[in-house]
């Protein structure tokens, strides 16, 4: 045991003093190494950043909301089948909550209903275009997390009145009100002046496909007065114990029968989705990209341990002689094994600390260059770059390690 | 000169070897090196091994040094059957027992003296301080107190075997294998390495020596003459040729 520590640091000295009398090939060697590492890791951090986008973007949604609506949100093949459906009426919120009401144990909570349309928005000679405004009751906090940055959302009775009053999304506000607070202040919707409540919170993109916070917020009898022609409308329903959303989806979908007025023959003419939909829709997509990407990257990893190899089996030659003597004075297989496949790990562990640097500078740079773009760089992925060096090096370096370790040491001696 | 006669009390024997062969296949042809050699060597014998190039000399060496295995016959070292013995047990063997000094000396270029006559110490799994110790005692022992962290292109070619003969000794092996050791340098060098080996021969170590030099040979007490791997003549000296015993 002693004797394998003591020809473990030896081996750590051999190698730091071949990587230092051989510079120039050391360094070229580990810039393939660098390179893959930069690729692998850069890579990574946009595969997790994807991830952590797309559950921000699903956490947004809700676990715990399902959403009737017209359409299924999962892609299908048999469009025609759904072409014909009626679409899914505000006014099916109050029925919805009345049964809920009267079922003894119910899965479900609260029926809310959002009606949207994409309109601009004005204030003075600033406009801002493509927002989404959205239509829905008081009750829209209670299913959905609404975080403001200012302000409040509307009560009941601005509900009910129908008041133009609104909510901004966080960068519709920033659009209009650059240097203000728009507490208090009015925009302009399609002629209308509505009086703002409040700002939301920052969210940023659904998927990176459209912001969350180009949207404002109105009530409902005040979307219908105004802008009710072509809009789309759902209802969501929050559910009581997101662990029997099965459950619930299938209580909902009796309820929404009855409100349809559906007899039994007849085929649902609505969707329940919920974000799972969504997931089981865009994971495969999700998945394929990031296994692609880390394939391409990976090859340029294999790249950079094939340079390895080739500069490890290059020193095992040179070397034969050393070889020849360090075996006649004693050193065993196992001893020079470990040697070269040491002097393969550290060139990788040189390449992948140099790499793993780079990534993270570009990491940085990319975050501040482009804030939106999902890059994340952690200390997991530090330890992951770490051990695939490692890695890295301990396979290349295991067949030229082997040779050498298996040189007849007359051979190796009489090498010139 | 030579006679049968031996002149001191004989050690117990160290190697014996009985009709040892060795035989290389090349592609068709068979090269036999050696074709039967029996050779018994005693502790504190100074012993060179003689003969044209070709006779095997080498051959010889690299299988008394654990180096190689015989295709055929019996070896024992220190008692111990040797050619049943796998990779890693001659390596044990080597690294303790046997102490090399090679014509081209083989030090690791990049390392100091006291690093190089370490070497054989961190394969043996000895303590870094009592290695460094042990080291530069070897080194001084061959007159190099002062040369510790010199590295062999700072050191003249006498000194770099000297380093190598530190080498050898370092982990006090039975038996000192040298072959050719002076070939590589000038006669008034190689008469000062013989000095040193005579004096470790006289501080009781055992020397086999491999040359094809009369003027070398002459320093051993016994030299066995090989010729077309076969043992030719084995004689001992009458007397040791004392004005070689000058050590400088
Ligand atoms: N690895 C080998 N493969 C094939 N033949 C070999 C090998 N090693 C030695 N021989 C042959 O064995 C014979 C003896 O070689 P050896 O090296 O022992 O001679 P030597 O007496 O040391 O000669 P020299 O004085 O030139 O060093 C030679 O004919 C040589 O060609
Ligand atoms: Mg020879």
């Amino acid at each position: 045991m002693k004797r394998f520590i003591y020809e473990l640091s030896e081996s750590w000295k051999i190698a730091f003093a071949q990587m230092q009398s051989n510079k120039t090939r050391s360094m070229l060697t580990a810039l393939g190494v660098i390179i893959g590492i930069v690729a692998v890791t850069l890579m990574g951090t946009a595969i997790t950043g994807i991830q952590t986008g797309f559950d921000r973007s699903m956490s947004i949604l809700g676990d715990d909301v399902l959403y009737v609506s017209q359409f299924p949100w999962a892609r299908v093949n048999d469009w025609w089948n759904y072409r014909d459906r009626r679409e899914i009426k505000t006014e099916y919120a109050e029925p919805l909550n009345r049964m809920i009401a009267a079922t003894p144990n119910s899965n479900l909570l609260l029926a809310v209903p959002t009606s949207s349309i994409t309109k601009s928005v004005k204030r003075g000679d600033n406009q801002v275009t493509g927002i989404l405004i959205q239509g829905t009751t008081a009750d829209y906090p209670l299913i959905s997390v609404v975080d403001f940055n200012e302000g409040r959302f509307f009560n009941e009775v601005e509900n009910r009145a129908a008041g133009n009053v609104c909510l901004l999304g966080y960068d519709v506000a920033d659009a209009l009100f650059p240097s203000e607070s728009p507490i208090g202040k009015e925009v302009q919707i399609s002629g209308q002046q509505f009086r703002v409540l409040g700002v939301g919170a920052r969210q940023g993109s659904f998927l990176g496909l459209f912001s969350l916070d180009s949207i404002v917020i109105v009530p409902l009898p005040t979307f219908k007065k105004f802008f009710s022609a072509k809009s789309e409308s759902d209802v969501r329903v929050k559910v009581r114990d997101k662990l029997k959303l099965a459950d619930a989806k299938d209580e909902l979908t009796g309820l929404m029968r009855r409100v349809r007025a559906l007899p039994p023959e007849k085929k649902n003419d609505f969707d329940i989705n919920e974000q799972q939909a969504f997931k089981s829709t865009l994971d495969p997509v999700k998945n394929s990209i990031a296994l692609a990407g880390l394939f391409i990257t990976g090859l340029s990893l294999f790249v950079g341990a094939i340079g390895i190899m080739n500069i490890t089996f290059v020193s095992v030659k040179e070397r034969t002689k050393e070889i020849g003597t360090r075996k006649a004075l004693g050193a065993r297989r196992r001893t020079i094994l470990l040697q070269f496949l040491i002097e393969s790990t550290s060139l990788c562990i040189l390449g992948g600390l140099i790499g793993l640097t780079f990534a993270y500078a570009m990491c940085f740079a990319i975050a501040t260059a482009f804030p939106s773009f999902p890059v994340q760089f952690s200390v997991g992925l530090v330890l992951i770059g770490m051990f695939v060096s490692v890695f890295t090096g301990l396979v290349s370096g295991f067949a030229p390690a082997w040779s050498a370790s298996r040189l007849d040491p007359v051979t190796a001696l009489r090498y010139e | 000169m030579l006679n049968t006669d031996t002149i001191r009390p004989r050690g117990p024997i160290v190697i014996d070897i009985e009709n040892i062969t060795k035989h290389y296949v090349m592609g068709e042809e068979t090269v036999h090196a050696l074709r039967g050699v029996t050779l018994q060597i005693h502790r504190n014998e100074y012993l060179a091994i003689m003969g044209p190039s070709g006779s095997g000399k080498s051959t010889l060496m690299n299988m008394l040094g654990c180096l190689d295995t015989p295709s055929s016959g019996r070896y024992e070292f220190n008692g111990k059957d040797v050619s049943a013995m796998n990779d890693d047990e001659l390596a044990t063997i080597r690294n303790h027992e046997i102490g090399f000094v090679f014509q081209t000396f083989n030090l690791l270029p990049r390392s100091t003296s006291l690093r190089n006559v370490e070497l054989p110490l961190i394969y043996a799994g000895i303590d870094a301080e009592v290695r460094e110790e042990r080291a530069a005692d070897s080194l001084r022992a061959v007159g190099l107190g002062d040369r510790l962290q010199h590295k062999p292109n700072e050191l003249s070619g006498g000194q770099r075997q000297r380093v190598a003969i530190a080498r050898a000794l370092v982990n006090n092996p039975s038996i000192i294998l040298a072959d050719e050791p002076t070939g590589n340098l000038d006669s008034k060098t190689g008469e000062e390495i013989m000095a040193l080996l005579e004096n470790l021969y006289q501080e009781g170590n055992t020397i086999i020596l491999v040359t094809h030099e009369a003027d070398i040979a002459r320093h051993a007490r016994r030299i066995v003459h090989l010729r077309d791997g076969l043992v030719e003549s084995d004689a001992t000296a009458e007397q040791p040729e004392i004005e070689t015993l000058a050590f400088t």
